[in-house]
């Protein structure tokens, strides 16, 4: 297991976002948590990030080869280092900064030079800088970008963005990725390539993956185990066939565009 | 229209609450002699109107620029980009040869400065570069580190005290304990005290000339540092948190370490250039600190370009020497820089030569190099 969550709780005043859900990811999966607007979906991975502050409950993760420890209430920048790396519903790069740089902030939390190091530039600084320069090449070369690297991330087509967010993210080392809608306005063929990415990246890089998605027939067709929220709560989870099938998922979808 | 009236019924509101916050000092007058009580009606008439027009005069100032903000749009994004090379200030400072070119001769320039010039030119200069320092000093704290920070002559004060009770208490140092500039306040109070130390006899023209190299040296040193910083794991640390500072945690980077980073590189250049002004001034005291101090240096930040080093340099070098040399303006020194702070937000909001970041980029060779080694590994894993 790399993720355990337990009972968690979040309470925004009297709104109750996330209520009591227990949901677990093993090793290599990939898993789905699906729900109408409002759910609490995006709630939940911030919980799990360390964006907002769980108000009950447990979370629990840690590396396949390691033991599972709690990271509920830690700072966001500590999760990332302990292996968990995210993206955004809404793209969040560094509008300015070139593709490679912030795939090289990304490397940041992995760096250890410090300002003494910044200011002489000693070997082992310079060294450092190389190899994040080269690391940061490598991935982006992964993710199909290489082509972009000069060119400031906000100049990039839509689908591009979503997937340097992703590609930022896994310059952070992370054994467990979490993508908040990454297909989220994408056209069809971009949808396909993310789809591929995604399963590339899990048999690749040793990863599992947490995606909220909203498109339901990448959900169906990517995802190995499926949960699914509604008003807060957890009301279904198992296999996509199975939940698919769930007349209390059907009637949770009815109320909302179920284009989607 | 509506929108007009609008607009002067809040100017209004300004105006009224400005006479309101200055009633107390602008129109109630105490004697404490006569034990009586003056009203200055006409004091509150003109601050009403002044405040009014004003406000009237920047409301509309911010509107035009909202609207051609909008008018142009993403357009000047692209154009910014393609035209930059011909048009910008800060764009020319980017080619190679003019850059050598330019530092150089500002160097030799710089250099022969106090040989050329009487030791009042060259106390001036020393002032100016004073500033320069402080400066760069809070531009590493508000351009590199995007935290306001008004009380930077704090610092300023901290580097000169250390260095006076140093000097007074001689081993005595627990200054030193406190935590900022005042190790470097030291060193540097060792440097100034040179001549003293060993019994060398200075003419003061020779004293102003050490003291015009040892700031000179000080400048350079300041713009090595900051230029090494804005190239480094930390400089990106600082795009990027002003940039999304949300994404820039999720990402791994600890906000609170890269903000008191900026912060604590900042103090130094104050303390440091505090204990320079002590050793030169040899008399100090509370009053040489005051919030006026902070505003100068800030003014200085502000007005050269926020996060550009030749901007701060430009900007503490028109606000140090101008007054100075345009003596019979100098009651006026404040009306002026509140002026020209409110104009340069309004219609040049960042500054005489804006930042212009200098990005990371490669060229194709090393990313050809880098790309096909990555594959070449590949293989080896692969066979
Ligand atoms: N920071 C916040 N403060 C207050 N309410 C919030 C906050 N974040 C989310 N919510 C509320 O929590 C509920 C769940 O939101 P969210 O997790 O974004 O849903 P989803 O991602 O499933 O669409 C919504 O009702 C939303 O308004
Ligand atoms: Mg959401």
């Amino acid at each position: 297991m790399v993720l355990d969550v337990q009972k968690l709780t979040m309470d925004f005043g009297g709104l109750r976002a996330v209520d009591h859900v227990d949901l677990h990811i093993k090793h290599g999966e990939i898993v789905a948590l699906i729900g109408p607007n409002g759910a609490g979906k995006t709630t939940f991975f911030n919980c799990v990030t360390g964006m907002y502050k769980p108000t009950g409950g447990e979370i629990g993760a840690g590396r396949p080869e390691a033991e599972i420890q709690s990271i509920k209430g830690l700072r966001p920048h500590l999760i990332t280092k302990h292996g968990l790396a995210r993206t955004f519903q809404n793209i969040r790069l560094f509008p300015e900064m070139t593709v490679l740089e912030n795939v090289m902030l990304g490397r940041d939390c992995r760096l250890t030079s410090g300002i003494l190091g910044a200011i002489f530039r000693n070997p082992r600084t310079r060294a450092e800088e190389e190899q994040v320069v080269k690391d940061s090449l490598v991935i982006l070369h992964k993710i199909g970008l290489e082509n972009w690297a000069n060119e400031a991330a906000m100049n990039l087509p839509y689908g591009a963005q979503r997937r340097l967010e992703i590609a930022r993210a896994l310059a952070t080392e992370p054994f467990l990725l979490l993508l908040d809608e990454p297909a989220a306005g994408m056209n069809p063929h971009e949808t396909r390539q993310l789809v591929e990415l995604i399963r590339r990246l899990r048999d690749e890089e040793n990863l599992s993956i947490f995606l909220i998605e909203h498109d339901m027939s990448l959900v169906m067709n990517l995802s190995e185990r499926i949960y699914v929220m509604d008003y807060g709560k957890l009301i279904a989870s198992g296999k996509p066939e199975d939940v698919k099938k769930d007349p209390v998922v059907i009637k949770a979808y009815l109320g909302e565009d179920v284009s989607a | 229209m509506t929108q007009r009236l609008n607009e002067l019924r809040r100017s209004l509101l300004v105006s009224l609450w400005f006479m309101l916050l200055t009633f107390p000092i602008m129109v109630i007058r105490v004697n404490t002699i006569t034990g009586t009580v003056r009203w200055r009606w006409t004091n509150l008439a003109v601050i009403g109107i002044g405040s009014f027009f004003i406000s009237v005069v920047w409301r509309y100032a911010m509107q035009r620029k909202a609207g051609e903000a909008q008018a142009v749009g993403i357009l000047s994004r692209v154009g910014e980009r393609v035209g930059a090379g011909t048009k910008k200030i800060g764009a020319v400072l980017d080619i190679p040869k003019v850059r050598t070119r330019l530092v150089g001769g500002l160097l030799a320039a710089a250099v022969a400065y106090p040989f050329l010039n009487s030791m009042y030119h060259t106390n001036i200069m020393i002032t100016a570069l004073t500033y320069v320092v402080l400066g760069l000093g809070l531009n590493i704290i508000i351009g590199l580190g995007g935290m306001l920070h008004i009380g930077y002559a704090a610092f300023y004060a901290i580097g000169a005290y250390s260095y006076a009770l140093l000097n007074m208490y001689f081993g005595i140092n627990f200054w030193l304990a406190l935590p900022i500039g005042a190790a470097l306040a030291g060193l540097f109070s060792l440097l100034i005290g040179l001549p003293q130390l060993f019994g060398i006899d200075m003419r003061l023209q020779q004293t102003t000339v050490f003291v015009y190299f040892i700031m000179l040296a000080v400048v350079i040193l300041t713009i090595f540092v900051v230029h090494r910083l804005e190239n480094s794991r930390i400089g990106r640390q600082w795009v990027a948190m002003k940039e999304d500072y949300i994404a820039c945690q999720a990402m791994g980077v600890s906000i609170a370490k890269a903000k008191l980073t900026a912060l604590g590189i900042g103090a130094i250049w104050g303390g440091l250039v505090g204990v320079i002004f002590a050793a030169r001034t040899t008399f100090i005291n509370p009053a040489s600190f005051t919030v006026w101090e902070s505003v100068i240096i800030l003014s200085t930040v502000v007005l050269g370009g926020m996060g550009s080093i030749p901007g701060v340099f430009v900007g503490a070098l028109v606000l140090m020497l101008l007054p100075e040399y345009l003596r019979p303006f100098a009651q006026y020194r404040m009306l002026i820089f509140g002026a020209l702070l409110v104009t340069m937000m309004v219609f040049r909001p960042s500054g005489f030569i804006k930042k212009r970041r200098k990005a990371y980029t490669i060229t194709e060779a090393e990313r050809q190099s880098v790309i096909k080694a990555e594959l070449e590994d590949d293989g080896e894993v692969e066979e």
